[in-house]
C-alpha cells in the first residue's frame, strides 16, 4: 500500500489548491477527466474547488482511445464517452486529470484528441500519481504523489467511484491484481 | 467481433452492443467542428461496388475518412462475369494493392462470402444481391434503440418486398436477437419461399393484413418495392399494392404519434409510403442516414482498428 | 489382336464365382470350376473379392469439345469415364458447335473412336442450335456414322408442345428417342440458381421449384402417350416427377428415366456456404426429394443412372454462386456414390446397380455392344469393382481438366479395380492402362 484513502484525500486537496492557486481562482477553469479514474478524480478535485470558493467549475470527460499510437497492438476496443461541458473549452484554462503518469504518451494523445475538440488558452496536467519512465517530453504540472518504481512493477490506483475502495499499491510483478487502467502506458 | 462482417449471424448480442456503444461516441463526433479521428490512420479502405448506390457507398466514405482511413471507391457495373473475368480475379487484383477492408456492394447473393475466402483482408458486406445488408440492419436497429430506449419486447413491423429485400432478411435476424417482436407483412407473392417454416423456426410473424398488425406496432419499417416487380406479375398494379400495403395517410392516422416510422431508402413516396408519413416528425428517416455513418465507423473501427486487423 | 485375358475368381453380378475369360474382345469362355479355363498368352486378372459387372453406360456426360477444350476433350473425358468404370458414353449436344448435324455427331464420334477407351455416342440436339425452334436435322444424324439415337437439348428444356410433338412423332421412323431437360423458364425466371424452397427464401437465392420440372414431365408423358413415341427424363430430381412418371407406367406409357448421382446423395443443405460447386441444374433438391428418388431407383420408376458429367474451367465457377456455371463432375465417383447410397442400405444389390448403370442405359440409348449379360459370345465389355474398399475423393486426382468435384474430401465405397473395353483392359487396379 503505497496510498491511502486519507492520502489520496489528502493529495486531492493539495492538488485543488494548487490548481487555484496557479489560476488565481477558478475563473476559466474546465476539468477534463481521462476515463476511467480520471474522470472521478476530475469531480472530486471540482467538489473541492466548490468547498473552497464557491465556483462550479465545469468537469468532463476525455477518451483518448481513438487518439491511442499503440491501437494496433491490442485487439479493438471501444471508446468511453467523451464529454464536453456545454460551454466548450476554447479560451479556457483545461485541467487534464488522469490517475497515474507513466509514459506520457497518454497525454500526448489526451493532446491531441483536445485539439481536434476546440482551443484552450492553456492546457495543464494533474495525476494522482507519477511513477516516472517518461517516454515522451511530458511533465505534471500538479502530482498527488512521485512514486519511483520498477518498470517491472505494476501501479494499481483504486478509487471508491469504480472499485469501491481508495487505494494505491504497488505490486511486484505482473499478474498480481487485476489489470487496472493506471497501467496503461 | 468476428475478422469480417457479411451477415448479422456474425454478431453476437456482445457484439451489437459493443458496437452500438462505440456508434454513439461516434454519432457526438459527427457534430464536431473537426469530425476526423485518427484511429484508422494508415489503414486503406476500398469501397468495391459492383452495383450502383450512391448512399450506401457515400456512408463507407464517410465514415472511413472521418477515421483517417485512405478510402477509396471503385465501381464495376454489370457483373465481372459478363468481362471475361472471375470475380477471383476482379477481388484478388484489387486487394493486392494492399488494402486492409473490402467493403463490397454485389448484385448476387453470397458475393460476399465468396470474396472472403479468397482475400486475407477484412471483408464488410454493404448489401449482396437479396441476401443480406448487415450495416443497414445495425444502423436501423440503433436508430430504433435510441428513440425507443430498448428493443426488448418491442413490437417491430416490417412491410414489403421481402422476396427481394436484403435490409428484411439482415433485421428479421437483428431485431430478433435485441428481444423484438417482429412481425412482417407483404401480400403472398412477395413472401420469400419457405417464409412459414423460416418464421416458425425464427420466431417472427406473417401477414397478408396490414391494417390488423399496424396498431399493434411499436415501430414500423416500409421497405422499398420496385415498380419493376410488377412486370413480374408480383402484384397488379402500384395504386393496388398501395390501397393494400402502404403507409398511406389513412393508415398513419392509425399508427401512435409516437410509433417510429423508418425507411432504408430510397423512398417511392406515393408507392409504399405517403408523404405525410415520411415527413411526419415521428418519422427517423433522416436520423437512419445519420446514424448510418456512425453505425459504419463503429463497425470499421471494430474491424480493423486492432491487432491482426492488417492485410 | 490383343492377348486373351482371364478374370479369375470373380462375383459375377455379385453373385457366384467363376472365371471369364476373354478373348477377340467377346466373352470366350465362362466357368464355375477354378482352374479350368486356360489360353496361350492369357493375361490373368486376379478378382478374388471383386465383383464383376458389364461395363457401365452413362447416358448423360458433357464432354465439353468442340468448344471448351480447356474444361474438358473427348480424350481427358473419355479417361474420366473409363476410370469410373464406363464403357460408353452418351456425349451431350450442347457443344460449341452444337451437334445438330450429321457432320458434327460424326466429329465427335470419330474423336471418340481415336482416343479408344470409351465408345462415344454422340446425342443429336433436338432443334436447332438448341434454340426449341426448328427440328435439326434429326434424320440424317441417325443415318450418319455415328448411328445417333438419343436426342436433346439438354441444357436447355423444349419448352415449345408443337416442337416437342413433332420431335416425338418423328424420330419413331427410326427408334430414336427425346431426352428431355424437364424445366419450365417461365417457372424458372431468369437469374434463378438454385432449388426454390426454405433455404433459397433465407439465403435470399433466387431459385426454381420443383413444379416446373414436373409440369414439363407431365405434359411429356402425355405427349409421348398421344404420339406413341418414346420421352426420357433426363436427371429426374423431385418427388412430383416420381409420382407423375409411376402414373406413366401404370398406364402403359413408353417413358424412361435416369438420376444423377448427385440427387440421389446431395441436398439444398450443401448451399448454405454459398459454394459454387453445388450450383447444378437441376438443383438439388430437399432431403425428401432425394428419398424419393432413391425408392424409384429402387423400384424400377427411374431405370437409369446417368452422371450428367458437367466439368467447367475453375474461372467459370469463381463467381457469385448467381454468377456461376451450373454443374458438377460426375464420371469418377458415380459407381462409389451408387455404391454408398444404394448398396450400403440395401436397396440394390450389385445385379441391381448392374441393371440401372448399364443394362438399362444401353438398351435406352440403343447401344446394342454394351449392357449385355456376362454370357460366351457377347462383347467383352466388363467392370471390375472392390466392393470393400473406401475411397476418399480428392479433386486433384482426377482426369478430368475441370475441377468442380462436389465430392471433394468425402469417403465413398467401393471402387473401380478394371476396366475392359471390347476385350481391352482401359483400367487396371484402379488406373488407367
Amino acid at each position: 500500500m503505497v496510498l491511502d484513502a486519507r492520502d489520496i484525500s489528502r493529495a486531492l486537496t493539495r492538488i485543488s489548491h494548487e490548481i487555484l492557486e496557479r489560476n488565481k481562482g477558478a475563473d476559466g477553469l474546465v476539468l477534463l477527466g481521462i476515463p476511467t479514474r480520471g474522470v472521478g478524480l476530475a469531480r472530486r478535485i471540482a467538489e473541492r474547488i466548490a468547498e473552497t470558493e464557491g465556483v462550479e467549475v465545469p468537469v468532463g470527460s476525455l477518451d483518448i482511445t481513438l487518439y491511442r499510437d499503440d491501437l494496433r497492438r491490442h485487439p479493438a476496443r471501444g471508446p468511453q464517452h467523451t464529454e464536453v461541458p456545454s460551454g466548450g473549452i476554447d479560451g479556457c484554462t483545461v485541467v487534464l486529470v488522469d490517475d497515474v503518469l507513466y509514459s506520457g504518451r497518454t497525454v500526448r494523445a489526451a493532446l491531441d484528441a483536445l485539439a481536434d475538440l476546440g482551443r484552450p488558452d492553456a492546457v495543464r496536467l494533474a495525476v494522482l500519481v507519477d511513477r516516472g519512465h517518461r517516454e515522451l517530453p511530458v511533465r505534471a504540472d500538479h502530482v498527488g504523489k512521485n512514486l519511483p518504481s520498477a518498470r517491472s512493477e505494476r501501479v494499481m490506483v483504486r478509487l471508491s467511484e469504480t472499485d469501491g475502495l481508495d487505494e494505491v499499491r504497488i505490486a511486484g510483478r505482473p499478474g498480481e491484481g487485476s489489470e487496472q487502467d493506471g497501467e496503461r502506458a | 467481433m468476428r475478422k469480417h462482417l457479411l451477415s448479422v449471424d456474425d454478431l453476437s448480442l456482445d457484439d451489437v452492443n459493443t458496437l452500438f456503444t462505440t456508434a454513439a461516441e461516434m454519432h457526438d463526433v459527427q457534430r464536431r467542428e473537426v469530425k476526423k479521428l485518427p484511429a484508422l490512420r494508415g489503414r486503406t479502405v476500398i469501397n468495391l461496388f459492383f452495383e450502383d448506390s450512391t448512399r450506401t457507398r457515400s456512408s463507407f466514405e464517410l465514415a472511413g475518412k472521418w477515421l483517417s482511413a485512405d478510402t477509396i471507391n471503385l465501381t464495376g457495373k454489370g457483373s465481372s462475369a459478363s468481362k471475361g473475368e472471375s470475380l477471383r480475379d476482379t477481388v484478388l487484383t484489387v486487394a493486392s494493392m494492399g488494402v486492409d477492408a473490402l467493403v463490397i456492394r454485389h448484385s448476387a447473393s453470397g458475393a460476399c462470402h465468396q470474396v472472403a475466402e479468397w482475400v486475407d483482408c477484412a471483408v464488410v458486406n454493404a448489401g449482396d444481391g437479396t441476401h443480406e445488408h448487415p450495416t443497414q440492419a445495425l444502423l436501423d436497429a440503433y436508430t430504433l434503440v435510441r428513440r425507443l430506449g430498448t428493443l426488448e419486447g418491442k413490437h417491430v413491423v416490417l412491410v414489403g418486398d421481402l422476396t427481394h429485400s436484403r435490409v428484411f432478411r439482415s433485421n428479421v435476424g437483428l431485431l430478433g436477437r435485441l428481444g423484438a417482436r417482429v412481425t412482417v407483412v407483404a401480400p403472398p407473392t412477395l413472401m420469400p419461399s419457405g417464409a412459414e417454416a423460416w418464421a416458425a423456426a425464427s420466431g417472427f410473424a406473417l401477414s397478408y393484413d396490414l391494417d390488423e398488425v399496424l396498431p399493434k406496432a411499436d415501430a414500423v419499417m416500409m421497405l422499398r418495392v420496385q415498380r419493376e416487380r410488377m412486370s413480374g406479375g408480383f402484384f397488379p398494379t402500384a395504386r393496388e399494392y398501395t390501397v393494400g400495403y402502404g403507409l398511406t395517410r389513412d393508415r398513419l392516422a392509425t399508427l401512435g404519434e409516437e410509433v417510429p416510422i423508418c425507411h432504408p431508402g430510397p423512398m417511392n413516396r406515393g408507392l409504399e409510403i405517403a408523404a405525410d408519413a415520411a415527413d411526419a416528425a415521428q418519422s427517423l428517416i433522416l436520423e437512419q442516414v445519420s446514424s448510418g455513418v456512425a453505425v459504419r465507423m463503429s463497425v470499421l473501427y471494430h474491424l480493423l482498428a486492432g491487432e491482426g486487423a492488417s492485410a | 489382336m490383343t492377348d486373351p485375358i482371364l478374370i479369375q475368381g470373380g462375383s459375377l453380378l455379385g453373385g457366384a464365382a467363376a472365371d471369364v475369360l476373354v478373348a477377340d474382345g467377346v466373352v470366350a469362355a465362362v466357368s464355375t470350376t477354378p482352374g479350368e479355363l486356360s489360353a496361350d498368352g492369357v493375361r490373368v486378372i486376379d478378382a478374388d473379392g471383386l465383383v464383376v459387372l458389364p461395363g457401365l453406360v452413362d447416358l448423360h456426360t458433357h464432354l465439353r469439345e468442340p468448344g471448351r477444350e480447356d474444361a474438358e476433350t473427348v480424350r481427358t473425358g473419355s479417361h474420366a469415364a473409363a476410370l469410373g468404370g464406363y464403357t460408353a458414353v452418351l456425349a451431350m449436344a450442347n457443344t460449341n458447335p452444337v451437334t445438330d448435324t450429321a457432320e458434327a455427331a460424326e466429329r465427335v464420334h470419330e474423336l471418340g473412336r481415336q482416343v479408344g477407351v470409351v465408345d462415344v455416342q454422340p446425342v443429336g440436339a433436338v432443334t436447332k442450335g438448341l434454340a426449341g425452334e426448328e427440328l435439326a436435322e434429326l434424320g440424317l444424324m441417325a443415318r450418319s456414322r455415328a448411328g445417333v439415337r438419343v436426342f436433346s437439348d439438354d441444357g436447355r428444356c423444349v419448352q415449345d408442345a408443337r416442337v416437342m410433338r413433332r420431335a416425338l412423332e418423328y424420330v419413331k421412323a427410326f427408334g430414336g428417342v427425346i431426352s428431355q431437360h424437364s424445366q419450365d423458364s417461365s417457372l424458372a425466371g431468369a437469374g434463378a440458381c438454385c432449388h426454390e424452397g426454405e433455404i433459397s427464401g433465407r439465403l435470399g437465392l433466387p431459385g426454381w421449384p420443383g413444379v416446373a420440372e414436373e409440369v414439363i414431365v407431365a405434359r411429356d408423358v402425355m405427349l409421348a402417350r398421344h404420339t406413341g413415341s418414346r420421352v426420357h427424363v433426363a436427371h429426374a430430381s423431385t418427388a412430383g416427377t416420381v409420382e407423375v412418371l409411376r402414373w406413366a407406367r401404370s398406364k402403359g406409357i413408353a417413358v424412361t428415366a435416369e438420376v444423377t448421382p448427385h440427387h440421389l446423395l446431395l441436398t439444398t443443405e450443401e448451399l448454405l456456404g454459398y459454394d459454387p460447386t453445388y450450383k447444378v441444374n437441376p438443383p438439388l433438391r430437399p432431403a425428401e426429394d432425394v428419398e424419393a428418388l432413391r425408392d424409384a431407383l429402387a423400384d424400377g420408376t427411374i431405370d437409369a443412372v446417368a452422371t450428367d458429367h458437367a466439368p467447367h474451367a475453375r474461372h467459370d465457377k469463381q463467381h457469385a454462386f448467381g454468377d456461376a456455371a451450373f454443374g458438377m463432375l460426375g464420371l469418377e465417383t458415380a459407381l462409389g456414390v451408387v455404391a454408398t447410397v444404394m448398396v450400403e442400405s440395401g436397396r440394390l444389390d450389385w445385379a441391381g446397380v448392374a441393371r440401372v448403370m448399364s443394362h438399362n442405359p444401353a438398351r435406352i440409348a440403343g447401344l446394342g455392344g454394351h449392357g449385355r449379360p456376362i454370357e460366351v459370345g457377347e462383347p467383352a465389355n466388363l467392370t471390375l469393382i472392390d466392393p470393400a474398399a473406401s475411397v476418399v475423393v480428392d479433386r486433384d486426382a482426377s482426369a478430368s481438366l475441370s475441377r468442380n468435384n462436389p465430392w471433394h474430401g468425402r469417403t465413398l465405397s467401393a471402387a473401380v479395380h478394371t476396366t475392359v473395353l471390347r476385350g481391352v483392359p482401359t483400367v487396371l487396379e484402379g488406373k488407367l492402362a
